[in-house]
């Protein structure tokens, strides 16, 4: 229905070259302070596919996903990327790597047009140095324009360039999540690190953006951080659960579904209504029920 | 008739120096959220090194780039050396250290330069036009003065609007954390931003020197009006610094000129018309919500 579900590949790249992108978190743990808020987890996205990392709140996905984007550094663990160890890895030297991220929220500039912020998203590709810039030389002429180019073909993409010369303070928030997506796709990143892109999104624009997930699986890795398990279900080739820090699952969606400590650590232990009810005729109330609910 | 063209006159550029000043304010607490309360004695330590290279016989326009230059090289190493410490942490300790560097600058000048009072050359006449046999108040060094901040902010908007150094130096000022995960250096963006105001103040100094007397403390009344034009125009917005520059410049021409007792009043008339302005729209004039909001 909306723009969402037809994406076109940005102009220029080619988009058939299986991606080569493989992120591996090996023995990741990170503890702030006394709090040990991940031990020992491993994760590996491989190379087009799209991972899902779900987990009850406070399971550590967010201390996660900051640790592969360099944002929090992990006290034990390497990350490697294109089979090289990413040491001391750095949050500007990202979109050098070929790594984008989108945040919760939607983190636009809201004092910069919706394709200046896209344009920033492009940075990585800019050729011409700080000098000739400021001298406005012939090439980083050419360099802006290419990159205002680029930028409006992104957003074009995610049907958002009838709002180029907006500020995103004026946006309904879904088209505002659209330019976000926009500006982490300019880039044209070989790992996309989304972190719950869904939130705030209606049931329908969760669809399309599901179909748009899958379609930027074949140029770009995904690692995808989300609540909506429908959602995750649907695009993930593979899902970690998280639950206080540690890794509880790890497989396809099928696989995931069926595993018992998926379901006992998100929804507590299986609840029996009809059970419940029945016990709750014959033993005094709160007897026996509050254990079970964890 | 002509007491009124000639006041006006004289407010216009003094308003322009005014404005360069404020917006040297702005270039500052739009990247850093810090008023630079040292803008004016690094001015002054600039316009000192002027005056030193043009009574060791240097050509005006020489001395006068490198003022511009080593106000460039000051702002920045200020930057990156101290005030980086104090960047993002509480609003207070900024303001005590460029307190501090107000105060420490100003004492090296005194030490390096000598505090007595020295005449500092103006490159033009400051002999009136004569139009229709009077002579106005407007003279060549007004006319240049007017110039040489026009074009300086026509240079800092292109810059700004134009070039992809200034769009990742108005995305860093925006939001650091997100404008690092798109690759831009926000670091250097800062420091980048520092040296330019610096430069800006500088020319503010040398232009107010231009046919006056100077000494190490002459830039301190620039800063009273400086803030209180940044102010006017919001803080956050360029084009608001040079419009409340040229406000208070012709304001306060307009008492010095018309009001019996008046050049006594100035200071006082300053100060009224920043409460006045701040009653009635506390944000400034051109205060941006959005800007404010980032």
């Amino acid at each position: 229905m909306g723009p969402l579900a037809q994406p076109h590949p940005p102009a220029g790249n080619p988009t058939d070259r299986p991606t080569t992108a493989r992120l591996e978190l090996t023995g990741i743990s990170v503890a702030f302070g006394g709090v040990t808020a991940l031990s020992d987890v491993s994760l590996t996205v491989e190379p087009g596919q799209v991972h899902g990392l779900i987990g009850p709140n406070g399971a550590g996905k967010t201390t996660l996903f900051n640790v592969a984007c360099g944002l929090v550094r992990p006290t034990a663990g390497t990350i490697t990327w294109q089979d090289k160890a990413l040491r001391r890895l750095r949050p500007d030297r990202l979109a050098g790597l070929g790594i984008a991220r989108t945040l919760q929220g939607v983190g636009l500039f809201a004092g910069l047009t919706v394709l200046e912020n896209v344009m920033i998203g492009a940075h990585r590709h800019a050729r011409a140095g700080f000098l000739s810039a400021v001298l406005a030389l012939p090439r980083s002429d050419r360099d802006e324009k290419a990159l205002r180019e680029r930028a409006t073909e992104s957003l074009a993409a995610l049907g958002a360039d009838g709002y180029a010369s907006r500020y995103p303070g004026s946006l309904p928030y879904p088209v505002q999540k659209r330019v976000a997506l926009a500006r982490a796709l300019v880039a044209q990143p070989e790992l996309l690190l989304l972190d719950e892109p869904a939130s705030g999104l209606s049931e329908e624009e969760m669809h399309e953006l599901g179909d748009l997930i899958r379609t930027l699986s074949g140029r770009m890795s995904v690692l995808l951080v989300e609540h909506h398990m429908d959602l995750v279900m649907s695009v993930c080739d593979r899902i970690t659960v998280l639950d206080s820090g540690k890794v509880i699952a790890s497989g396809t969606s099928t696989e995931i579904q069926a595993d018992p400590a998926v379901t006992a650590a998100y929804l507590g232990d299986e609840v029996d209504v009809e059970h419940d009810a029945a016990e709750l005729g014959h033993v005094p109330a709160g007897a026996t029920g509050g254990a079970q609910h964890g | 008739m002509q007491q009124f063209v000639n006041t006006t006159l004289s407010g216009l550029a003094q308003g322009m120096v005014f404005a360069a000043f404020a917006l040297a304010l702005v270039l500052i607490w739009r990247s850093t959220r810090i008023v630079n309360f040292a803008q004016g004695s690094m001015a002054a330590a600039t316009t000192f090194i002027a005056l030193a290279l043009i009574q060791a016989g240097w050509n005006y326009w020489l001395a006068f780039v490198v003022a511009l230059a080593s106000g460039f090289l000051l702002g920045a190493v200020l930057e990156r050396v101290i005030v980086r410490r104090v960047e993002g942490g509480p609003e207070l300790n900024a303001v005590i250290v460029t307190l501090g560097l107000f105060v420490a600058i100003q004492a090296a000048v005194a030490i390096i330069f000598g505090s007595s009072f020295q005449s500092f050359p103006s490159p033009f006449g400051l002999r009136g036009f004569t139009v229709g046999g009077t002579t106005i108040a407007l003279t060549p060094t007004l006319v240049y003065v007017i110039v040489a901040v026009v074009v300086t902010m026509l240079l800092l908007v292109a810059l700004f609007r134009f070039t992809r150094v200034g769009l990742a130096m108005r995305a860093a000022a925006f939001g650091q954390e997100v404008a690092r995960l798109l690759g831009v250096r926000v670091g250097r963006m800062l420091t980048l931003g520092w040296g330019l105001a610096a430069v800006v103040g500088s020319l503010a100094g040398i232009l107010i020197a231009g046919g006056e007397f100077v000494y190490p403390a002459f830039m301190d009344s620039l800063i009273v009006f400086g803030f209180v034009a940044a102010v006017l125009g919001g803080l956050d917005s360029p084009v608001g610094a040079v419009v409340g520059g040229l406000v208070l410049g012709l304001a306060l021409s307009y008492v010095s000129g018309y009001v019996p007792g008046g050049s006594a009043l100035v200071n006082m008339a300053a100060l009224v018309i920043l409460v006045v302005v701040l009653l009635v729209r506390p944000g400034g004039l051109f205060a941006s919500t959005a800007a404010r909001r980032a």
